[in-house]
C-alpha cells in the first residue's frame, strides 16, 4: 500500500538546512495497522506530512498504492488526499460552524458527490461511529471524544486507502482514548489501512507494528502482534 | 458559477458568521449608499440651474440704461441714460443678433375684467420677445408684426393671469382693462416660473402711445445665435462704444450702461456645474475604493482567521482554486448584496425626500438607471478586486502550516 525509499527532508533554518527525514525506507502493506513513534523533534510529523500529500520531499521515492508520487501539482494532491488519505488530527479540526452531519459530509462536497447523497452517506458514518443521534449538534456542544469520532466518520467516508491518524488520543483522556483506539482498531478490521503517529507508548501497544523514528531515520520496527 | 453546492457552501458560511457578514457588507452598503446620494444631489442641483436658465433663452445679452460715473465731453457725472427707439434700431441691424426687442413696464400697472382686477405687470415688447423669454403659448397667438405696425390693443397674458381673473371664462377675445384702457385678449402663455406668467406682453407702439412713453425704452435685449462665448463679449463690447457714442458717455464708465451677457453666465454655470460633477465623481471613486479597501481587509482577516479551517479543506482534498474561488464567491455576494441595497436605500432616501426639497437650485435629485447599471458592475468588479488579494493568500496556505497545533 505505501511504500518509501530514501526519503529525505530538510527544512531552511536560519543560513543553513535542518535535515529532518535522513533516508526514509518503509513499506506498510495493506491492512495493516503501524504506529510511528519517536520524541518530539525526531521528525515523525513531518513523515505524516509527507504521507499524507500535504508537504513535499527532497529525494527518494513514495508510491502509494502503486502510485508514484513525485512533485505533483496541488490540485492533484488535493485530488489523492481526496480519494486516497483520510485525516484524523490531535485537535479533531471540524469546522465549528458545521454540524456533525456536515462535518462528515464535507470531503464528498470537494468530491463532486450531491448534497442529499453526501448527507445520506454522512449519516450511515455517523450511525458507524455511535452517534447518528448527533447528527444536528455543532461541534462545540460535543465532548473530545465524540468530536474524534465524528472526525473519524469523516475520514472514512470517502472510502479511503489508508487513514493517518496524527495524535488521535493526545487531546483526550485515557478513558476516551481506549474508546477511539477500540474505533479505529475496528475500522482495521474492516481491512483499512491505519498509520497512527503517537508518543503514548500504551496507544501504539494497539498496534500491530511499532516504527520506532530517531533523528530523522527509522531505529526498529518491532511487530507486536 | 451557478453550482447550487457551492452557493449553499458559502450561504452556509455566511450565515453562520452573520456579524462579520454585516460588518463586511456594511462598508460597502455605505459606500454605495453615499456614491448614490451624491450622484443624486449633483443631478438636482444640474436639474436645478438648468431650469432656471430655461426661464428664458441663455443665449441672450440684455443691455440696461445706468447712471453716469464719469464725466465726458463736457457732460457732468450722474447724468441718466434714457434709452429712445433709434437704440433699439442699432442692435435690430447689428451683426450677430438673432431675435431682438426692447421693452418697458407700464408704472402702477393694474389689469381688471368685469369685477376682478389685480396688480399685474404690463410689459411692452417686440414679436421676437417671444423667443427672448421662452413663453410656450398655449391658446391663440402672441403679438406679431402687424400689431406692432397697426399699434393694435392686443395683448398676450399669462396663465396667471388667466388664473386670478377668468374662472370658466376663455379669455381669448375677451376686452381685458389695462390701466383702464380696454386690450382684446389674443394669447395665453405659460412660463417655467410663475412670477412670469402674472405678466400681460403689449405691442411696444401701442405701449408707447396709450401710456405716453413716446418713443422711450427702459431696456433693448437681443439673442445672439450660436455665437460663441468670445464673440458675444465682443459684440457687448461693441454695443457699449455704439452706446458710448451716441449717448456721449465715456466707454470706461462701466455704469452709465449695464450690459448682462447671459451666454457668458451660461457658460461660467456650465463650468461650476462640471467643476461640481468632477468633484463628486472623485469623492464618488474615493467611497467606493474606501469600501473595497475595507471589505478587502475584512476579507484578509476572514482568512486568517479561517486559516485553519482552510487547511482543513484543503487536508480533505479541496484544491487552491475551489479555495479562491470560495473566498472571491463570498467576496462577490457580500458586496453585490449590500450595495444592492445601498443602492435600493440611497434611491429610496432620493425618491422620498426629492419632492420635499423647494429650492430654486435644486430640482429632482435622481438618479438613472444607466447610473444604477453602472453601479451594479462596478461592485461585482469592486468585490472580485477586494477579494482577490485575500483569496490568492487563502490558496497559498498550506495544509501542514493551518493544521500545526497552536
Amino acid at each position: 500500500m505505501i511504500k518509501l525509499n530514501g526519503i529525505t527532508k530538510s527544512y531552511p533554518v536560519g543560513g543553513g538546512f535542518l535535515e529532518v527525514l535522513k533516508g526514509i525506507d518503509l513499506t506498510i502493506d495493506k491492512g495493516e495497522m503501524v504506529s510511528i513513534m519517536g520524541s518530539s523533534g525526531s521528525g515523525k510529523s513531518t513523515l505524516l506530512n509527507i504521507l499524507g500529500i500535504l508537504d513535499d520531499f527532497d529525494s527518494g521515492e513514495y508510491y502509494l498504492d502503486g502510485k508514484l508520487i513525485d512533485h505533483i501539482s496541488e490540485k492533484n494532491a488535493a485530488h489523492l488526499r481526496n480519494t486516497f488519505i483520510g485525516f484524523v488530527f490531535q485537535s479533531f479540526n471540524l469546522i465549528p460552524f458545521k454540524n456533525a452531519m456536515e462535518n462528515v459530509a464535507l470531503p464528498l462536497y470537494y468530491k463532486g458527490v450531491n448534497r442529499k447523497k453526501r448527507n445520506a452517506l454522512a449519516l450511515d458514518y455517523l450511525d458507524k461511529v455511535g452517534l447518528r443521534d448527533w447528527a444536528e449538534h455543532m461541534p462545540s456542544e460535543m465532548s473530545g471524544g465524540q468530536k474524534q469520532r465524528i472526525a473519524i466518520a469523516r475520514a472514512l467516508i470517502t472510502e479511503p486507502k489508508v487513514i493517518l491518524a496524527d495524535e488521535p488520543t493526545g487531546a483526550l483522556d485515557s478513558t476516551t482514548s481506549y474508546e477511539v483506539m477500540d474505533l479505529l482498531k475496528q475500522v482495521n478490521k474492516e481491512g483499512m489501512t491505519v498509520i497512527i503517529v503517537t508518543h503514548e507508548k500504551d496507544i501504539s501497544e494497539m498496534t500491530q507494528r511499532l516504527i520506532n523514528l530517531h533523528d530523522g531515520k527509522i531505529i526498529s520496527e518491532p511487530i507486536l502482534v | 458559477m451557478f453550482d447550487f453546492d457551492k452557493w449553499n457552501e458559502i450561504f452556509e458560511t455566511l450565515s453562520k458568521n452573520k456579524l462579520r457578514t454585516f460588518l463586511t457588507g456594511f462598508a460597502v452598503f455605505w459606500g454605495i449608499f453615499m456614491l448614490v446620494i451624491l450622484l443624486g444631489a449633483g443631478n438636482g442641483l444640474q436639474n436645478g440651474v438648468t431650469k432656471m436658465f430655461q426661464r428664458d433663452a441663455i443665449n441672450t445679452i440684455w443691455v440696461f440704461p445706468g447712471t453716469t460715473n464719469l464725466a465726458y465731453q463736457g457732460y457732468k457725472s450722474g447724468r441718466r441714460i434714457q434709452f429712445q427707439n433709434k437704440d433699439y434700431d442699432y442692435i435690430k441691424n447689428l451683426d450677430g443678433a438673432e431675435f431682438t426687442s426692447a421693452r418697458f413696464s407700464v408704472r402702477n400697472s393694474y389689469a381688471t375684467f368685469g369685477s376682478k382686477g389685480g396688480a399685474f405687470q404690463i410689459d411692452a415688447v417686440y414679436p421676437d420677445n417671444n423667443y427672448i423669454e421662452n413663453c410656450i403659448q398655449v391658446a391663440g397667438r402672441y403679438i406679431n408684426e402687424n400689431d406692432i405696425k397697426e399699434m393694435r390693443k392686443v395683448t398676450s397674458i399669462g396663465m396667471g393671469v388667466v388664473k386670478e381673473l377668468y374662472k370658466d371664462v376663455d379669455p381669448i377675445g375677451t376686452y381685458l382693462n389695462l390701466n383702464g384702457i380696454p386690450f382684446k385678449v389674443i394669447g395665453v402663455y405659460t412660463e417655467t416660473t410663475p412670477n412670469e406668467e402674472m405678466r400681460c406682453y403689449i405691442p411696444i407702439t401701442t405701449g408707447q402711445r396709450v401710456f405716453a412713453y413716446n418713443n422711450r425704452l427702459e431696456n433693448v435685449q437681443m439673442t445672439t445665435g450660436d455665437l460663441s462665448v468670445q464673440e458675444t463679449q465682443q459684440l457687448a463690447e461693441d454695443l457699449r462704444e455704439n452706446y458710448a457714442k451716441t449717448h456721449h458717455f465715456d466707454p470706461k464708465d462701466r455704469r452709465a450702461i449695464y450690459i448682462q451677457n447671459n451666454v457668458e453666465e451660461y457658460q461660467e454655470i456650465l463650468n461650476i456645474m462640471l467643476g461640481i460633477k468632477m468633484f463628486i465623481l472623485i469623492i464618488g471613486i474615493g467611497t467606493i475604493v474606501a469600501g473595497m479597501v475595507g471589505v478587502s481587509n475584512i476579507m484578509t482577516i476572514v482568512v486568517k482567521e479561517r486559516t485553519k479551517e482552510i487547511g482543513v479543506r484543503k487536508a480533505l482534498g479541496a484544491t487552491p482554486f475551489s479555495i479562491v474561488m470560495m473566498v472571491l464567491q463570498e467576496s462577490v455576494f457580500v458586496t453585490a448584496v449590500s450595495g444592492y441595497f445601498g443602492l435600493l436605500a440611497g434611491i429610496g432616501l432620493l425618491e422620498f425626500v426629492g419632492p420635499f426639497i423647494q429650492s430654486d437650485f435644486f430640482l429632482n435629485p435622481e438618479v438613472d438607471v444607466n447610473i444604477a447599471l453602472g453601479t451594479t458592475v462596478i461592485l461585482i468588479v469592486a468585490g472580485s478586486l477586494a477579494g482577490f488579494f485575500p483569496s490568492r493568500k487563502a490558496a497559498k496556505i498550506k495544509p501542514v502550516a493551518a493544521l500545526r497545533d497552536d
